[in-house]
């Protein structure tokens, strides 16, 4: 019997091992468990932090501990315990002078399981890359070429020694520490990440590239991501993030804030694969993310996502369209399968006359797992002929998981134009048994099916990173039919 | 070519078909007809292998091969080509990307390399010109706001590019208006050759005015209760179904 039985696929993808979960060996230095000031104090010294600097952390500190954790989202989990979190791991051996040909060979080796071997990154792709294994930027690649044009991207600890007067000016003024939970317990224990400034007037000559990794067992990763695009200036950043599977839970609680001057453009992407859990739904990452760009006048910003991993995904990356004639855009492709749950969407609000938004959302749902889109259209009383376009689109594989649309809509302008379709449909049985009849085995149909209904989002990605995210779609979900 | 032996078939508990006997030389044209309900549809389906049909006694071969155990994807692999009575969308596949899936899989399954991009342009150039499909057409999502009548030219498009063995033209003439049905019959007229053979599954002796059959079965009930030359497509429109149903 050479039939492949929906049941076989079943079976098949639910053995499906997370390709990314190896743990390497290499000597870590951790805090011991647990949060208080002195935790703090110890955290900003080692990193050899201003004084201003751990004021602030410990400023977002004190407004942590009178916060509780959210609960407004679709999703269930145990909350971490943030006592039992370690909240720096580096790993040893850290010499700032190091160039990447002194980057411990097994860290590189780990890349090329991953399938992003620095030098190649370097070579083929005209990439700059800036690595943060759990906490500690390993090193960053290009930096003299985009020096020549005056653009600044270097790990966030090194800008806070050597551009203070630029974080001082924006760390926090689109983020603030008080912003949410997450947020305040990033701003309080943030240990590293990525500063990028692009000068008035510069075109960034080549795609910016950070690669997160949680490597260590019980430690958070807690990044600070801080763009600033500079008058008429644009840039394109990617972000890949990858973590070995454990069977606890890990927490990954970022904080990306974006600045795009007048007539600015920033072009943000994401590919994001942490360990979704194995298929009981033991283990994963806790995704808590907060994600925020402000535009002025005649900027943009693009935010692409694609998110297949993760046990618990909490993550709206918005726009404040603050200037006139300002742009904000959402594409997203959101997978889950086994008992992953997502929560995502984005918030456009409209400050500034003549603001556009685009919000494109594609869920994927598979196994039991659970997708809801959450998203906010704000438009303020002076945002004149303010307009939105969304469209969320879901997609059902079998007949265990949900898929949630949450639109919000808020207009207090008269003049503006919202407009929102969803649609929710399933891969059909005669949708396989069409390919299927052309010669197209099932699996290879589903990854045709999932592409062309993600093929709006996929475009927008840049090319090297279409690629993998297409390839990572069809990991996430093979065999997913039902 | 294709041999159909003593071929019953079930869906859920009801029994379609009832006992099939057919015999479809290389280079012949078969017509099959019979009234709504006949089995007609399910017939095409299961020799196609849809999983959801219940093959309960008889066997189904392809040039000597038999095939009632295999994957749908399988009998595609061995020439075996479905024109769908209705051909259903994939938002977001381009009609090339999908037919470039198509054939490389079908290497793949053969052992052969991919067909290289030069040579892949070049086919579908030919093949489209053949069936005069605008070549805009190729890059819009496949069926997806599609008319009826280019629904069934992208069906024999496809035929085309894939050059089966045995193609089953399932009820393709429905919904076509008459200079859809003229187009979509020159093509498949162009593509038999000595080597392939063809199977008409029709309600109506329309389509049959321009693919001439070799032979006309008439299926009533789950069985073929009467075979014949193309006169008998002729005589059954003349006498109507109702012919059929009272002498069994």
């Amino acid at each position: 019997m050479s039939k492949y039985t929906e049941e076989e696929l079943k079976i098949e993808l639910e053995n499906k091992e997370y390709e990314y979960g190896f743990y390497t060996d290499i000597e870590s230095e951790t805090f011991p468990i647990g949060l208080n000031e002195d935790v703090i104090r110890a955290l900003s010294k080692k990193k050899e932090e201003p004084e201003w600097m751990t004021d602030w952390r410990l400023e977002a500190y004190r407004a942590w501990i009178l916060m509780t954790e959210p609960e407004w989202a679709n999703v269930h989990y145990t909350k971490p315990d943030f006592q039992a979190i370690s909240y720096y791991s580096a790993p040893k051996q850290i010499d700032p002078n190091k160039t990447l040909d002194d980057v411990d060979p097994e860290l590189l080796a780990m890349y090329k399981k991953l399938g992003i071997s620095v030098d190649e990154q370097k070579m083929m792709n005209n990439v700059a890359m800036d690595i943060v294994v759990d906490s500690v930027s390993v090193a960053t690649t290009f930096k003299k070429t985009l020096a020549e044009k005056g653009i600044i991207f270097c790990p966030i600890s090194e800008a806070i020694k050597e551009h203070p007067e630029l974080v001082k000016k924006y760390l926090g003024t689109v983020v603030p520490q008080k912003d949410n939970f997450y947020a305040a317990l990033n701003s309080a224990v943030f240990s590293d990440g990525s500063f990028c400034y692009i000068p008035k007037g510069v075109r960034c000559p080549m795609e910016l590239s950070t690669y997160f990794r949680i490597n260590q067992a019980g430690t958070g990763q807690f990044e600070r991501t801080l763009v600033i695009a500079d008058e008429g200036s644009y840039v394109s950043y990617l972000e890949g993030c990858t973590a070995p599977s454990r069977d606890e839970n890990q927490l990954h609680a970022a904080v990306v804030e974006l600045i795009a001057m007048d007539d600015a453009e920033i072009k943000y992407s994401t590919v994001q694969n942490w360990f979704p859990g194995n298929k009981e739904g033991k283990g994963g990452v806790f995704n808590f993310v907060t994600k925020r760009g402000i535009c002025e006048k005649n900027a943009k910003i693009s935010w692409t996502q694609v998110e297949t991993g993760s046990a618990v995904t909490w993550k709206y990356p918005s726009c404040i369209l603050k200037g006139d004639n300002s742009v904000g855009e959402f594409y997203s492709i959101a997978v889950t399968n086994n008992f992953q749950q997502a929560d995502t969407g984005t918030k456009m609000v409209h400050l500034g006359k003549n603001t556009k938004s685009t919000i494109i959302s594609k869920g994927i749902s598979a196994g039991k797992s659970q997708n809801s889109y959450r998203g906010l259209v704000q438009i303020g009383p002076r945002a004149d002929n303010a307009r939105n376009f969304s469209q969320c689109d879901s997609l059902l594989m079998g007949n265990n998981c949900g898929a949630h649309t949450f639109p919000y809509i808020e207009s207090k302008n008269t003049s503006a134009k919202i407009e929102h379709e969803a649609t929710t449909s399933k891969i059909g049985e005669d949708q396989v048994f069409y390919c299927n009849q052309r010669g197209i085995p099932t699996e290879k149909a589903i990854a045709l099916i999932v592409n062309g209904f993600s093929k709006e989002v996929l475009n927008k990605l840049p090319m090297e990173f279409a690629v993998e995210a297409q390839k990572l779609l069809e990991i996430s979900l093979e065999g997913s039919v039902g | 070519m294709l041999s159909i032996k003593n071929l019953h078939a079930r869906v859920e508990d009801k029994e379609i078909l009832r006992g099939i006997n057919l015999e479809v030389k290389a280079g012949e044209v078969h017509a099959i007809m019979g009234p709504n309900g006949s089995g007609k549809s399910t017939l095409s389906s299961v020799i196609a292998g849809k999983e959801e049909y219940e093959v309960t006694d008889g066997q189904i071969f392809l040039e000597g091969e038999d095939i009632g155990e295999m994957a749908p994807e399988e009998r595609a692999h061995k020439g075996i080509f479905l024109s769908f009575q209705y051909p259903v969308e994939i938002p977001g596949v381009s009609v090339t990307n999908f037919m470039k899936t198509a054939i490389n899989e079908t290497r793949k399954a053969k052992g052969e390399a991919e067909m290289p991009a030069n040579e892949m342009l070049k086919l579908i150039r030919e093949k489209s010109e053949l069936l005069e499909i605008d070549r805009k057409f190729l890059s819009r999502s496949l069926n997806e706001g599609f008319s009826g009548g280019e629904k069934k030219r992208n069906e024999i498009f496809q035929m085309a590019m894939l050059e089966p063995k045995l193609a089953i033209l399932d009820e393709t003439d429905s919904g076509l208006d008459i200079d859809a049905l003229r187009i979509v019959a020159n093509g498949v007229n162009k593509l038999r050759s000595e080597n392939n053979a063809v199977v008409v599954i029709t309600h109506y002796q329309r389509l049959l005015d321009y693919i001439v059959p070799d032979f006309v079965h008439v299926l009533y009930n789950g069985k073929i209760v009467k075979s014949g030359g193309k006169e008998l497509a002729y005589e059954l429109e003349e006498k109507g179904y109702d012919w059929i149903k009272s002498e069994n």
